[in-house]
């Protein structure tokens, strides 16, 4: 591999962990909104027994997102960070908004509501946000006048594949976070919560593989040359629809534990997991070698050769350091039985 | 305003509002593990107590620290797109390596958080340890990016082109040690006399509740001894990051002390304001030759003075007051932390006088503005340069424009979010008085405190 394929790998890497992250944070944020005044349930309380622990090391990915891609591709940042002053700002605006009005909604209990629906809603539009990322990297929304770029921002909101962009990145939150939370919830051995979430589940699935092959239907269009090369990798986005089949089946199996109940949540999630994998390998690949189509390369915006090999070296060094924190911290909130199955979260 | 100097305030107010977050969330972890070492050693509930209460404020903080430093990050890019293309290509290293700093404050916070029942005490303190550590290690890594903008190392520009880059001469470049140094020294300053401003504060309402009013007395100790310590640390190190500009950034030394001419024993002056027309410190107070030997430790040190350099190279001439009023409360708290040592250990008096006890509630603020005029001070005092003498500021600004109306925004959103935050830690203290938890534990030996 070249050093440019490397450094967009770990990015693209990156960029999947916070995507699945970020859908599961950003839709249980959603969810125990959505179920905060179902007392008896507690599928507001599983929520948030998986948020609190994990919305800070969530957020440190966003952060490595923009970190790696101005220390690999220093030439991409200039162009994107000129463009997307205007969105990145009002993504960061309600960034902020949400994450602290989550950590408030814990901690001051009766202006509970308030602030949960204050980051629960504004949980939903982020993510919608964050995709139109990647509409705008496929080109016809940046025009250069005198040398300066400019985001076209008429053009994009008015563009079919940008919508289906957002539909998909909404649906695709709810979809993934209510599986995840019926996996969590099983583990907790929450039944009612589980049943909640399973029938979620059950509902956005379908929705967001249609918002899928959507997107399909517009890049055709819209961005031609992405659709042409994403065809070459038919094959792993038939594999991904396969996945998505497999987790439906899964949520229909008999239970492994209980009796009353149906289903196989952590086969759904793992499933789901190589769904997104694959269909991003095919549609990351795809968009190779452009950064943003037609101006940037990931060979024109590459860092210092010098800079890539001192990057590198720490990516090693700090992996190696922080594997076993990982390690250890999913077993404290993943797997102990004692955290998931208590009454309050806080 | 123009586009820069919209996007400059914009920035600033940025860390400005970042900082106050970001500096407790340095300074308060250390605090909270020497409140579980002395509670180990004397296993004194009320250290326990303290240790959970300050851990709870220190939640709430950190839930406005992430997002506002999440901004900072991101708006580097937005704002100076010119720039990070250079750090990018030069000077990436401390970023990459703080998101693994990151990344052991987040996981080990939210261990000592919510996992604090679970684990043993042992396993409780390393946790609260490595929170610590991250969190200075994110301290000392961003502060390497701002000594590199003051001190650049580790590459050319040729033509326009970045050649001869070496990322390690880059991250240990000739400032970082003293200038990181001084920032986390600086932080746990603030985050001890925070602590002893609201105990002190507390020990005045509660006079008449003996348990509480103890309980606030070992507090209000507490962060008087590590005030104390690391402001006299802060100083010396000052003294040091002074003698880094005498070597590296002479215009800045000059635009901070006020002096026009170059020359040896140069008098030293504090306050007053520097006037462009007369070439002079009005209403200062002078010290002859002071300046010279705190430049270079000898008084015929030569100093440069402004006159040296053209004006336009010339830093705004106002950052002679943020380094006094800097200064000055740097030498304020060595002088009130050393009367409260006097008093209680060499006078052995139990309870202290009301006007020293108001004068420790102001030190808390007093050292939030010292960091607020510091920073401001060594941003503002490197101007024009954004990198120094490679760089200009207006050549690594976005030229996006429409700047006005996201400074607007921004600001309402800092607003909201401090008055909440405020809010929110008043809200939780009154509905969980200390009074609670004080009885709650004297009957209970369990080691579970945190819950
Ligand atoms: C509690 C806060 C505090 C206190 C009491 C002091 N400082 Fe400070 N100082 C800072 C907090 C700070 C800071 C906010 O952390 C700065 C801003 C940028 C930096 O590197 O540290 C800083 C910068 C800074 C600089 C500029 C460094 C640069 O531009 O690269 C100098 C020369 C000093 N300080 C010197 C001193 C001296 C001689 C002090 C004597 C008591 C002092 N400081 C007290
Ligand atoms: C956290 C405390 C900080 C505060 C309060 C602060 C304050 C400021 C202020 C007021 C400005 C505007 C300067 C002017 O135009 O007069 C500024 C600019 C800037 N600061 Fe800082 N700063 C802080 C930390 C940092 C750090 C750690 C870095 C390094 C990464 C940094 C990098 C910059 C850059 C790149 C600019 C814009 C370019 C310039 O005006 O030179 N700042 N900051
Ligand atoms: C010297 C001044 C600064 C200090 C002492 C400081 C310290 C801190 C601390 C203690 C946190 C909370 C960390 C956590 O809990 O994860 C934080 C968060 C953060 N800071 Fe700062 N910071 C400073 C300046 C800056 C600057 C200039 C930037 C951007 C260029 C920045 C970027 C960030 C980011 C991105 C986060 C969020 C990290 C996360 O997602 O957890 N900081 N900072």
């Amino acid at each position: 591999m070249t050093n440019e394929l490397i450094a967009i790998t770990v990015l693209w890497g990156f960029i999947f962990i916070y995507a699945v992250m970020a859908t599961m944070d950003f839709g249980a944020g959603f969810w125990s909104m959505v179920y905060m005044n179902r007392e008896k349930t507690k599928a507001t309380n599983i929520a948030n027994r998986y948020l609190s622990p994990t919305w800070e090391v969530t957020n440190v990915f966003i952060v490595a997102i923009v970190v790696a891609l101005f220390s690999f591709f220093p030439g991409a940042t200039f162009l994107l960070g000129t463009v997307l002053l205007i969105p990145g700002s009002i993504i960061l605006l309600l960034l902020a908004i949400r994450s602290a009005f989550l950590v408030f909604a814990h901690i001051a209990k009766e202006y509970k509501k308030a602030l949960t629906y204050i980051s629960g809603i504004s949980g939903l539009i982020i993510p919608a946000l964050l995709i139109s990322v990647l509409p705008i990297t496929h080109g016809g929304f940046i025009e250069t006048v005198d040398g300066v770029a400019r985001l076209r921002m008429d053009k994009l909101f008015t563009s079919p594949h940008e919508y289906a962009f957002i539909g998909f990145a909404i649906s695709s939150t709810l979809f993934l976070s209510s599986l995840l939370l019926a996996d969590y919830s099983n583990v907790a051995n929450e039944l009612e919560a589980y049943q909640i979430y399973r029938r979620d589940a059950l509902v956005l699935g379908p929705i967001s593989l249609l918002m899928a092959l959507f997107i399909m239907l517009t890049m055709q269009n819209e961005a031609t040359w992405l659709y042409e090369q994403m065809m070459n990798y038919l094959p792993w986005i038939i594999g991904s629809i396969a996945m998505f089949f497999v987790a439906g089946i899964a949520l229909f199996l008999p239970s492994a534990k209980q009796t009353t109940v149906k289903g196989r949540p952590r086969l759904a999630v793992v499933a789901i997991v190589v769904q997104y994998f694959l269909a991003s390998y095919a549609y990351g690949k795809a968009h190779l070698p452009y950064m943003i189509y037609p101006d940037v390369t990931i060979q024109s915006g590459f860092t210092h050769p010098n800079t890539f090999r001192a990057l590198f070296t720490s990516y090693i060094v700090g992996f190696v350091i922080l594997f076993p924190g990982f390690v250890y911290f999913w077993r404290l909130f993943m797997k102990d039985k004692r955290y998931l199955q208590q009454n309050d979260p806080s | 305003m123009d586009d820069l100097v919209i996007a400059r305030s914009l920035f600033g107010t940025t860390m400005a509002f970042h900082i106050i977050f970001a500096t407790l969330g340095v300074g308060i972890p250390l605090m909270v593990l020497f409140a579980e070492l002395l509670y180990q050693k004397t296993k004194d509930r009320d250290y326990a107590v303290m240790a959970n209460r300050w851990t709870k404020g220190l939640a709430v903080l950190l839930g406005v620290a992430i997002p506002s430093g999440t901004i900072a990050g991101v708006q580097l890019s937005l704002l100076w797109p010119g720039f990070m293309e250079v750090i990018g290509r030069v000077m990436s290293l401390p970023f990459q390596i703080e998101i693994y700093a990151f990344f052991v404050e987040a996981l080990f916070m939210s261990i000592y958080v919510y996992a604090a029942d679970r684990i043993s005490a042992w396993m409780r303190i390393l946790s609260v340890t490595l929170v610590a550590i991250g969190a200075s290690a994110s301290a000392i890594l961003i502060t390497n990016v701002h000594a590199f903008e003051g001190t650049p190392a580790g590459f050319r520009i040729e033509n326009g082109e970045i050649v001869d880059v070496d990322p390690w001469a880059a991250f240990f470049n000739p400032s970082f040690f003293v200038v990181a140094g001084h920032v986390v020294v600086s932080a746990f300053m603030t985050g001890a006399f925070v602590i002893a401003s609201i105990a002190a504060y507390k020990m005045l309402r509660e006079k008449n509740n003996q348990r509480v009013y103890q309980f606030h007395r070992k507090a209000l100790m507490l962060g008087l001894t590590v005030g104390g310590i690391f402001s006299i640390l802060t100083a010396l190190n000052g003294h040091e990051s002074a003698q880094l500009l005498h070597e590296y950034q002479p215009e800045k030394l000059a635009a901070a002390e006020g002096l026009f001419e170059t020359q040896s024993h140069a008098p030293l002056a504090i306050g007053g304001y520097t006037d462009r027309e007369t070439q002079s410190v009005k209403w200062a107070i002078e010290i002859p030759w002071a300046l010279s030997f705190l430049a270079g430790n000898s008084f015929d040190t030569v100093v440069r003075g402004l006159n040296d350099f053209p004006e336009e190279w010339w830093p705004p001439l106002f950052v002679h007051t943020l380094f006094n009023a800097m200064v000055g409360i740097g030498s304020l708290l060595i002088l009130l932390s050393g009367m409260g040592f006097i008093w209680n250990k060499i006078m052995k008096r139990n309870t202290f006088p009301r006007p020293l006890m108001w004068s420790f509630i102001a030190a808390g603020p007093l050292s939030i503005l010292a960091i607020e005029f510091g920073w401001i001070f060594a941003c503002t005092g490197r101007q024009p340069w954004v990198i120094y003498r490679m760089m200009k500021t207006a050549d690594a600004v976005t030229q996006t424009g429409n700047l006005a109306i996201l400074f607007i925004l921004f600001t309402i959103v800092y607003v909201i979010l401090g008055i909440s935050v405020v809010l929110v830690l008043r809200y939780y203290f009154n509905r969980h008085p200390v009074m609670n938890e004080l009885d709650s534990h004297s009957n209970d030996n369990s080691s579970n405190f945190a819950q």
